[in-house]
């Protein structure tokens, strides 16, 4: 239906998309965000490629990734709660100590 | 093909028509049936025993002041009221009202589309449900708004394990996650030695607990007495809808209606054998009489819901909490525990 | 049938775009979800129904909230942009499309678009139900132990005192 190439165009876009998110943001829940569409553009790659390749263990690695992805998430939060709770500031410039 | 377009056209029609009144008239019913349980009429003038009160109201709500304070955030609060309804009618797609008739010689099946997944579609939609109601707290930036938003939110992540544990016993039952397929599965009747033929093979008989812990959760999901602290009028003011004024509070009451409907929807499917009943008569009787059981079987647990609303006291917020995470969902657990062994004992 | 899958390719790419763009959190977290109630029913059109209902379950229904609420909590505001990184901006930005761009031409050389598509296989829940006992089942107990290893770690670390 939709050919390989295609699909994988869109996850590239959407994949660069999350880095220039990641690069250039300063909110640390904005970075965390653009690290999740990355991983979702990931994702979606593997679907893709199940569906070229006819078999279904694409799928399943996605089913892995979003349980991991959702294990992240949340440790990933609590550490920016502690963060937050320490600093003050959600802003990754001024999460800078071990500079200099 | 566009056949099947024409079809699916038609049906939504019906369908959005369908639970529209419903949802008008499920208020009506909710007052009257609420104030004979506290001794008094309800709604009486307006038209035969107040039966035009709904269009009385909508036309209300219409020409109400929209009231906007200044401080809210303008795109979010917007958005809320509009997602929560449009999220309470799209669990109708994969609801089945009957069961198909002939149509030039092709099938049309009374249901918008049957998915492979259909349960977990109603269950994805009531997880993004959670959204429309924390935005709504959030936007509107005042402390009683954001107590109920963050609060009803809470509740509804914590509910909807719940839910989703105690259907897991009946998939496994019915080896499917299709409506459909569930109610098929539904035809007929017990036949153990003795009793030939009287009881249905409805779930309820083999899945007690499971159907207790459903309904309980999902009336914690509903956000309904006795789970509806994040709105109780005594407590929060209006919870998450208190800066909200005419069409947009009436989208949301409009949702939560729906989303009793849904889930009174849902728990005749899996539970009471959804659109089985007695049939008889000519073949176009025999494609109604379906949609007459289903709805009846609705309509008896609407009337439970509002039966409830009538007479229970509201759970005070850690009690509710504790509820759900120490008692329904170690009862979820326990449920699939018991079908799985029961389960994997016939089949063996 | 095709189509839809541009239709929603694009929706995917603005509302990633908007992620990317916009400076107040909420509006990047609403944005992030669209993002992925796209990508989902781009899985329902890649023959993934169920992965496409979990993408929506556990994805834009758990971790996203999970998101909103936090960004709730900790009142995280509109951000001001940074004076620091001038190079990143600067230098970044033609490098990662110069990066897409490569990607996106070794994807059009190497893979033609009339590729072969086999049948597609069942990929209702009782075929990946099946794969997952079958094949997978050591790496499912084990990311069973890593979800209860986070939520220990997701609640020491969100107390206020141990």
């Amino acid at each position: 239906m939709v050919p390989l190439s295609h699909v994988l165009a869109l996850s590239m876009i959407l994949f660069v998309l999350g880095i220039a998110g990641f690069i250039f943001r300063r909110n640390v829940i904005t970075i965390f965000m653009c690290i999740e569409l990355m991983l979702n553009a990931v994702n979606l790659a593997f679907i893709g490629f199940a569906r070229q390749l006819g078999q279904l263990d694409g799928q399943l690695y996605v089913f892995f990734r979003s349980v991991v992805a959702a294990a992240e998430a949340a440790v990933g939060l609590a550490i920016i709660i502690a963060l937050y709770r320490n600093r003050e500031s959600l802003s990754i410039d001024d999460l800078d100590s071990m500079r200099n | 093909m566009t056949f099947l377009v024409l079809t699916t056209l038609v049906k939504i029609g019906f369908v959005l028509f369908f639970v529209l009144t419903t949802v008008a008239y499920l208020s009506w019913l909710e007052r009257k049936v609420i104030a004979h349980i506290q001794s008094r009429w309800g709604p009486y003038r307006v038209g035969p025993h107040g039966l035009l009160q709904p269009v009385a109201d909508g036309i209300k709500f219409f020409f109400k002041e929209d009231i906007v304070p200044l401080e809210v955030d303008w795109p979010i609060y917007l958005l809320a009221p509009f997602l929560a309804f449009a999220l309470a009618f799209l669990s109708f797609a994969v609801i089945p009202f009957g069961t198909s008739f002939q149509l030039r010689g092709r099938t049309v099946f009374l249901q918008i589309t049957d998915l492979d997944v259909g349960l977990l579609f109603i269950f994805a939609v009531t997880s993004l449900g959670v959204y429309s109601i924390a935005l709504a707290g959030w936007s509107s930036n005042s402390k009683y708004p954001l107590f109920g938003g963050l609060r009803s939110s809470a509740q509804m992540i914590s509910y909807e394990l719940s839910l989703a544990l105690a259907v897991i016993g009946v998939i496994l039952i019915s080896g499917s996650l299709s409506l459909r397929d569930i109610v098929v599965h539904q035809s007929g009747f017990w036949q153990p030695a003795g009793l030939s033929g009287f009881l249905p093979r409805w779930n309820i008989f083999v899945q007690p607990i499971g159907f207790l812990a459903y309904f309980t959760a999902a009336i914690a999901e509903t956000n309904r007495i006795p789970f509806d602290l994040p709105e109780g009028e005594t407590e929060l003011v209006g919870g998450f809808h208190t800066e909200y004024s005419s069409l947009k509070f009436a989208m949301f009451f409009m949702a939560e209606y729906a989303n009793m409907i849904t889930v009174s929807c849902i728990a005749t499917l899996l539970f009471f054998g959804g659109w089985l009943g007695p049939m008889f008569g000519p073949p176009w009787l025999q494609v109604l009489l379906p949609v007459f059981w289903f709805c009846a079987k609705v309509f008896c647990f609407l009337f439970f819901y509002i039966w409830m609303r009538g007479t229970l006291p509201r759970f005070r917020y850690d009690q509710l909490m504790a509820f759900g995470w120490k008692v329904l969902l170690p009862v979820g657990l326990l449920n699939i525990l018991l079908t799985s062994l029961v389960v994997t004992w016939r089949n063996a | 049938m095709a189509i839809l899958f541009y239709i929603f390719a694009a929706v995917a790419i603005i509302a990633a775009l908007n992620v990317v763009l916009q400076r107040t959190p909420v509006y990047s977290a609403l944005s992030l979800i669209v993002v992925l109630c796209a990508i989902a029913v781009e899985y329902l059109l890649l023959n993934a129904e169920f992965i496409a209902v979990i993408q929506v379950i556990v994805y834009a229904g758990a971790i996203m909230v999970l998101f909103v609420l936090v960004i709730m909590l900790l009142n995280a505001r509109r951000e001001v942009p940074s004076s620091r990184s001038r190079v990143a901006r600067w230098l970044g930005l033609p490098l990662l499309a110069a990066f897409l761009a490569e990607m996106l031409f070794a994807v059009w050389r190497y893979l033609p678009a009339n590729m072969a598509l086999p049948e597609a296989p069942a990929s209702g829940p009782a075929a990946v139900g099946g794969l997952l006992f079958r094949n997978y089942v050591l790496p499912f107990e084990l990311t069973s132990i890593l979800i209860l290893v986070a939520v220990l770690g997701a609640v020491v670390l969100a107390k206020k005192q141990l």
